[in-house]
């Protein structure tokens, strides 16, 4: 049987960009889910499951991303990533967040 | 962005050995404070507004490396500072290791991109691990800011 691998887009709409509490949240539902998950910018390819990872990719406003994954849960691991970055990272705790920090 | 950029040479402080995070931030904005990076009257505010942002989730981005920040009107252009703790420190890091290495950030609220810039630096330059060993081994502010000055010359990298 062949493992997984599937892929998406998604596009960085926040105006703070991928900063630190939108890796951490982005890292943290990663690792969630057992399949291999990258994080690729241009020549740039990343563990989704880093914080330290993420941020490298300094990914300001309007930055697209291509999501990576490849493992039994693949399909539903870039679901979630891609609806965590389809809110814009918007959870009331993370509003709070860009005011103040 | 480099680390030179916004790393304040006089308040990178080595063997802060204390009991916890709010310790080490306080410190920190101290080092500031001391270096005249941030105003007097403005220190405690900046420590509250730290420790709120560290409430929403810890700041500590795994391999003992935490990033503290708040954005803070006071501040006119992003300010910066390194602390290295030996025996580390508690930070709810998400891999759930001591922190050992500090980059404290304050930057202006309309700058977003300043701050994004940095973040991406410091965990661009940390993803190498001996830049990271060394760091963490430093023993006083002298050979923090030379390896950093290494790392910006792309000796890491």
């Amino acid at each position: 049987m062949t493992v997984p691998v599937v892929e998406r887009t998604v596009v960085i709409n926040n105006p703070q960009g991928l900063h630190a509490r939108p890796a951490e949240m982005f890292a943290r539902l990663a690792l969630q889910f057992d399949s291999e998950i990258e994080v690729i910018r241009e020549s740039l390819r990343v563990d989704a499951k880093s914080i330290l990872h993420v941020l490298t990719l300094g990914a300001a406003q309007g930055t697209k991303l291509v999501l990576h994954a490849r493992g039994g849960d693949a399909t539903e691991a870039l679901e979630a990533l891609a609806r965590l970055v389809d809110s814009d990272f918007a959870t009331d705790e993370t509003l709070s967040q860009e005011s103040h920090g | 962005m480099k680390f030179i950029d916004f790393v304040s040479r006089e308040a990178i402080r080595t063997c802060v050995e204390v009991e916890d995070k709010e310790q080490v931030i306080r410190s920190m904005a101290t080092a500031l404070l001391e270096s005249e990076k941030i105003a007097e009257d403005q220190h405690e505010s900046i420590v509250e507004a730290i420790l709120k942002r560290e409430e929403l989730g810890s700041t500590g981005i795994g391999r003992g490396v935490a990033v503290p920040h708040t954005k803070h009107p006071s501040v006119t252009e992003l300010v910066g500072n390194v602390a290295v703790s030996e025996h580390g420190v508690d930070f709810d890091s998400l891999d759930g290791e001591k922190v050992h290495l500090l980059f404290l950030l304050v930057s202006p609220p309309d700058r977003p991109g300043d701050h994004l810039r940095a973040l991406e630096n410091i965990s661009r330059q940390l993803r190498d691990e001996s830049f990271c060993r060394f760091l963490k081994q430093s023993q006083s502010p002298a050979d923090v800011w030379k390896l950093l000055e290494e790392a910006d010359n792309n000796q890491f990298v």
